[in-house]
């Protein structure tokens, strides 16, 4: 067994026991629950950066930076400056009036059967979005640590995957607050130390680490050995549509956030509004620092250790581990990797289970057998056979994909769909008064349809490729793609909205216009939130 | 009025633990429904809604919010997508090189984050004066919170 694959089993075994001892203690009694609400602003904000750094954080945004350069950072400034949406439009709106989930916005005034199967619909959409960039993260991380066994990719995907996906069904649910936070303490420190080293490798000197960046030698697809200046934007989004891409990205980045289940519930766990803005502006403090960092992860990797390096290696998404492998040994190697591996192991728990049981109650019991439940645990069996189809779907697109489709990218498109279908029927359902069921159903059922229909006619998808590509690097669709942009954003998700708009009109619903008063003034005052307490 | 909500699981209960009650209903059980839950039919009898929503002060608070909300958010949306737009339309300007190596575009997206830091700073300083609002209709209700 190498050091870097014992450093990892050691690393994946201690946090394992810190997040079996964080569980425990503070869950099995109704003490768990009154201390949750105690929660303070700053350990929320922490437990949010734990939830939102997953891995296309880590080991999406070092790779494409390390592969593309600046354009890579897009992704990461978009990321942060997210989070104003969610403090500015979203979170305290929804705490104040004691909402937990987009389902239950939409619901509270809209007629509750429809709106909540389609929320359940969207949730599953994106949460496997999200899971096939984990999946695939997972895959090549193994594939890497384990290169030595001639392990291949498809079997560690699959490895991995039923295992998590097992994990989950069977051994419950770790992703508590503390497990986030935990884990959040975890990839910063391991993000800094990174960090510091690749500035140590330059002798601390920022000049020189910005030289090297301008001065990038890789090999090009033609097999030409080029210098290229890595600050140079345009190397991912080329000319002709590159820059609408770009901005098509940085829509999906800015809106997806506020639409995404596993942020949203966070702002839940804290007694009060305040405390969900503090939770905002912590985050946001954490996150940033971790993005502007990548820039030390992504440039670091592209200049110390070069594409050709990575490509040979494990691919794009494998920058961060083989750059902590080269500066600081095997054993950091092994430590990076197991944060990697533990990151995604949360995070795929987390979705896994919000999407599972939001499709049996929302879905299955709500819209097929109206609201009553054929025979005791049906629901809980239902959401263990969707826990394993979604795995199983997830496992098979990341096979499909292959190691060297980049997470970050992956992750965007969940954002995408997030933006789309999500955040048009959120925001309508907080600042307008004269939307109704139909708006809701047709908003997130357009943005849904378009956001997933422009991924499958977009170049990541529909591409020719040149012979010389073989194997799983080859494009599903040999053919133009139809839809010229890799990010959908741009479009579907003023469809989304417009799809909303339109539903609304088809139809007036005096019930849920007359109860906005009562959202309004909930979601201003945080009047009848249950932490109000008031008598 | 706050309900009573059932929160030790039942054996075989696997819903998730996230820190909150519940974020669904609990699977396979009958029990109430929790709070986050509740429509607006069911959670009416909280508050008089309408008289709340006639009182100035809350008008006020109303107001205040958009002034600063809507311009703001206008704001950094626009900083925002500057930056995309700059980048891809005017690349020469943008690669023009103005700290060593170092160039427009780097520099621009890196201001990102310090101008979402201040905005998210002045949003905090906005918000008190709000809660501070928001103490006073509630008090004009005879509600009190809890360790206020």
């Amino acid at each position: 067994m190498s050091t870097s694959l014992l450093m990892f089993l050691i690393f994946i075994f201690i946090t394992l026991v810190i997040t079996y001892w964080a569980a425990r203690k503070s869950s099995g009694s109704s003490a768990y629950f009154a201390a949750g609400r105690q929660i303070k602003g700053w350990q929320n904000g922490i437990a949010v950066a734990g939830d939102y750094m997953s891995a296309a954080s880590f080991l999406g945004i070092a790779g494409i930076i390390a592969f593309q350069g600046y354009d890579g950072f897009m992704y990461s400034v978009g990321w942060l400056v997210a989070y104003l949406t969610v403090l500015l439009i979203v979170a305290e709106p929804l705490r104040n009036a004691g909402k937990y989930t987009m389902a239950d916005v939409l619901a509270y005034r809209l007629s509750p059967r429809p709106v909540r199967a389609m929320a359940a619909l969207s949730t599953l959409t994106v949460s496997t979005f999200y899971m096939i960039a984990q999946m695939v993260g997972a895959g090549a991380l193994v594939t890497l640590l384990l290169k030595d066994s001639g392990l291949t990719y498809r079997t560690s995907v699959i490895g991995v995957g039923v295992l998590m996906i097992v994990y989950v069904v069977f051994g419950g649910m770790l992703a508590t607050t503390w497990v986030q936070i935990i884990k959040a303490i975890l990839l910063m420190s391991g993000t800094l130390l990174l960090s510091l080293l690749v500035l140590g490798h330059y002798g601390f000197s920022f000049g020189n680490f910005f030289n090297a960046i301008a001065h990038v030698t890789y090999t090009d697809a033609g097999g030409a050995r080029v210098t290229q200046d890595f600050l140079q934007p345009g190397l991912r989004y080329k000319p002709p549509y590159g820059a609408l891409d770009l901005i098509s990205l940085g829509l999906a980045l800015i809106f997806g956030t506020a639409g995404l289940p596993h942020i949203l519930v966070r702002f839940y766990t804290v007694p009060d509004a305040k405390t969900a803005r503090t939770s905002v502006v912590w985050a946001m403090v954490l996150i940033g620092s971790f993005y502007i960092m990548t820039t030390f992860l992504g440039f670091g990797a592209a200049t110390i250790i070069g594409r050709d390096f990575i490509a040979r290696n494990g691919g794009t998404n494998m920058s961060a581990p083989l750059l902590a492998q080269a500066l600081a040994g095997e054993a950091f190697f092994g430590f990076i990797s197991a944060i990697a591996f533990a990151t995604i192991l949360a995070v795929v728990a987390g979705l896994t289970i919000s999407a599972s049981t939001s499709f049996a109650h929302d879905f299955w019991t709500n819209v097929i057998h109206r609201g009553t439940e054929r025979d005791a645990g049906e629901e809980v069996r239902v959401a263990r056979i969707t826990a394993f189809v979604v795995g199983a779907i997830a496992i098979l697109i990341a096979i499909v994909l292959g190691p060297t489709a980049n997470v970050a990218f992956l992750v965007a498109l969940a954002f995408a769909v997030a933006a789309s279908a999500n955040l048009p029927v959120i925001v309508f359902s907080l600042f307008w008064r004269r939307f109704n069921t139909k708006g809701a159903v047709a908003g997130l059922g357009t943005g849904l349809l378009a956001s997933i229909v422009l991924i499958l006619i977009s170049p990541s998808i529909m591409t020719v490729d040149p012979p010389t590509v073989t194997g799983a690097a080859r494009h599903l669709i040999q053919a133009d793609p139809i839809f010229p942009l890799e990010n959908p954003g741009i479009l579907s998700i003023p469809l989304g909205f417009l799809g909303a708009y339109i539903g609304t009109l088809l139809g007036r619903e005096p019930s849920a216009e007359a109860k906005y008063t009562e959202l309004l003034v909930r979601a201003n005052t945080g009047l009848g939130a249950e932490k109000a307490a008031p008598h | 009025m706050p309900r009573k909500i059932k929160i030790e699981p039942e054996p075989g209960d696997l819903t998730p633990i996230v820190g909150a009650e519940t974020d669904v209903t609990p699977l396979g059980r009958s029990a109430e429904k929790p709070a986050h839950e509740l429509t607006a039919d069911e959670d009416i009898d909280v508050a008089d809604w309408d008289r709340v929503a006639a009182m100035d002060e809350f008008k006020q608070l109303l107001v205040s919010k958009r002034k600063f909300i809507i311009p703001v958010t206008i704001f950094f949306i626009v900083y925002y997508f500057a930056l995309p737009v700059l980048v891809g339309y005017a690349p020469a300007l943008m690669e023009r090189k103005v700290l060593g190596v170092v160039n427009l575009a780097y520099l621009f997206a890196l201001s990102q984050f310090f101008v979402a830091w201040i905005i998210a700073a002045l949003y905090v300083r906005a918000a008190s004066k709000w809660d501070e609002m928001t103490r006073n209709i509630l008090a004009k209700l005879g509600v009190m919170r809890k360790g206020e």
